[in-house]
């Protein structure tokens, strides 16, 4: 029989993150599939268990301190291996955050366990649990089981509604920890003002920009400062998250005229991210079956492109509109414009 | 100026642009004409290194070591390139470097010989690799090596670090919503687990491709044996994605049309 437990981090004052929210309604899932239960273990500087008091947990633990509040490796992972032994869990689940992926695997370590990251899925085969994982950069999906415990897991955002319910008392356990060796401390947090921020994880729409919108136009001009205010245009308008492809984003390391808001945290594919919103719309862009695994997670994909064939679009997008991005995008504009004046 | 002692983790994987295609090896899973695909240091481990280099440069009497784990004839390939680039000192092992082997086996292996450097000294010591690998991509073997190494002083997804007037770090990582949480670590040791940074790619320089080749095949000659693999994983299925879409291809319409489709399609919810 296998011991579940629910492990994440607490924000000051705030409450469970989403993500944190469905990995919770995955364990409850993952516990119920093997006909057992689980607890919950969360720490920071008030942890509040009461907010998610009709999970269906067992039991609850909490290491409480100021200290826990900083998200940083040496507290975190103290926490996190005091509660997880305090639960004598065998399967440990977390959400696929900062926190969390940044210990996950030093934790399993200290707990003489294994650990994997970016699971996407739970099975189970002949009472035993099993796991989702893409490897080669979502190239291909494997599915596997470990006979090795504690089995440390990071789950994925969006592969399950977040558990929703009614807050109540708990008692939670409360678990004494003592991090040794704190040395590091946060400072704060780098952001762009509010509207400069281009990414939005929880955007519904992920606007996807290629390389082609730094080439000649057909006028033989290269309108680098026309696509800045289109493409920022429409992120304001439609409240979308930006991506963008490694070759957009390497142009401003070679030198050539690029578009300034773009950097590294905007790339996906290959060597960039692999979001997850409910709809993606790519301009611009082009390449085969490796770029095209920026949008692998993406629920509904339209394209715009100046290529019918397009790998990037063919058999990947629902709907491929060949077209001249600038013209369509001023279009889309102007109409999102009037809906909002409207 | 402090002086620090650099190890940069990474391996190779194959070329991203090759088809990938998975088939049941004799152990496990592995990649169809896996000996056959052209090799590559990993994109993330490129960056540490790439960083690492920069760093060195920046502090006199510092030095870089790349600790690689892989195929022996794969990392000759990838050294070929990656000699010109910047400089370092090779420690090199032979073993595989598939995504389908478990990141415990590889950090063990790794910090063995991590551990076996002469002269290591842990009061200069900057632990760095790609926050993931392009293979694995689980983001576990830099942690697990920090905790063989006793390294609790561990930061993911790494953009910039910066040495302070007291010697501190300065260190940025990446974190939800496209931020960087900005830490400050005392001293070394310290792990960092690369992202993307903010340098490019180095150029070639023949002159030190020269310099470094000259440690490096003996290097690669005496590279140590290391048996890799995933015991306790048993892997059920591996397979590749099937579902292609059936692309309705929309020509001929003038923009404004496409326009209020798209806007039709986005707002509605």
């Amino acid at each position: 029989m296998e011991t579940i437990l629910f492990l994440s981090p607490t924000e000051a004052g705030a409450p469970l993150s989403k993500n944190a929210l469905e990995a919770l309604a995955t364990t409850k899932q993952l516990a119920d599939s093997l006909g057992t239960t689980f607890s919950v273990g969360l720490w920071g500087d008030a942890p509040k268990t009461d907010d998610i008091a009709s999970c269906g947990a067992a039991k609850f633990y909490a290491v409480t301190g100021a200290e826990f509040s900083q998200p940083r490796y040496a507290t975190d992972a103290a926490a996190a291996e005091a509660l997880a032994r305090a639960a004598g869990a065998t399967i440990i689940i977390g959400p696929a955050g900062s926190r969390w992926n940044r210990i996950s695997a030093g934790v399993a370590h200290r707990l003489g366990g294994r650990a994997d990251g970016h699971v996407t899925g739970f099975s189970v085969s002949d009472g035993a649990p099993a796991i989702a994982r893409w490897y080669y950069r979502q190239r291909m999906e494997g599915i596997l089981s470990r006979t090795q415990r504690p089995w440390v897991l990071a789950v994925e955002s969006g592969i399950a509604p977040a558990w929703q319910g009614a807050p109540g008392p708990t008692a939670a356990e409360a678990v004494a920890c003592t991090p040794a060796g704190v040395r590091s401390k946060v400072s704060g947090i780098e952001s762009q003002a509010a509207d400069q921020q281009t990414i939005r994880p929880d955007a519904d729409l992920l606007f996807v920009t290629g390389a082609g919108w730094t080439k000649k136009q057909p006028d033989g001009q290269v309108k680098i400062a026309e696509a800045e205010k289109l493409i920022l245009g429409f992120l304001g308008l439609a409240r979308a998250s930006l991506g963008s492809t490694k070759s957009l984003v390497d142009l401003s390391g070679e030198g050539q005229a690029t578009l300034p808001f773009l950097t590294h945290m905007n790339q996906v594919g290959q060597t960039g991210s692999t979001p997850r919103h409910a709809k993606g719309l790519s301009t611009c862009c082009h390449g085969e079956e490796p770029h095209t695994v920026g949008w692998r997670f993406i629920g509904e994909r339209r394209a715009i492109s100046l290529d019918a064939n397009c790998g990037w679009a063919r058999g990947k997008a629902d709907v491929l509109y060949v077209a001249d991005a600038f013209a369509v995008m001023e279009k889309v504009n102007a109409l999102l414009a009037q809906k909002t004046c409207g | 100026m402090p002086e620090y002692q650099i190890v940069v983790c990474g391996s190779v994987v194959p070329d991203p642009l090759q088809t990938l295609e998975p088939v049941a090896g004799p152990t496990g899973p592995a990649l169809k004409n896996e000996m056959m695909l052209p090799a590559w240091l990993d994109p993330w481990a490129g960056h540490a290194l790439y960083e690492a280099a920069n760093l060195a440069a920046k502090n006199p009497g510092s030095k870089v070591w790349l600790v690689a784990l892989g195929p022996k004839a794969k990392l000759q390939q990838a050294m070929m390139t990656l000699a010109q680039k910047v400089p370092f000192e090779l420690v090199a092992l032979d073993g595989s470097a598939s995504g389908f082997t478990d990141a415990a086996e590889t950090a063990a292996a790794l910090a063995e010989a991590i551990q076996a450097i002469p002269g290591l000294d842990r009061s200069k010591l900057l632990l760095f690799g790609g926050w993931e690998s392009a293979s694995r991509g689980a983001g576990a073997t830099m942690q697990i090596i920090g905790e063989i190494l006793g390294i609790t002083d561990q930061f993911q997804g790494v953009d910039a670090i910066g040495v302070e007037s007291d010697g501190s770090f300065k260190i940025l990582e990446r974190v939800e919503g496209g931020q960087h949480q900005v830490s400050v670590c005392e001293a070394p040791p310290v792990l960092l687990g690369w992202a993307t940074g903010n340098l490019p790619e180095p150029r070639n320089n023949p002159q030190v491709g020269m310099a470094n080749m000259r440690a490096i095949m003996p290097a690669l000659q005496k590279a140590k044996p290391s048996k890799i693999g995933a015991e306790g994983v048993t892997f059920h299925s591996v397979s590749l994605p099937k579902q292609a879409r059936d692309t309705k291809v929309v020509k001929d319409l003038p923009a404004d049309q496409i326009a209020a489709e798209i806007v039709g399609w986005i707002t509605n919810k």
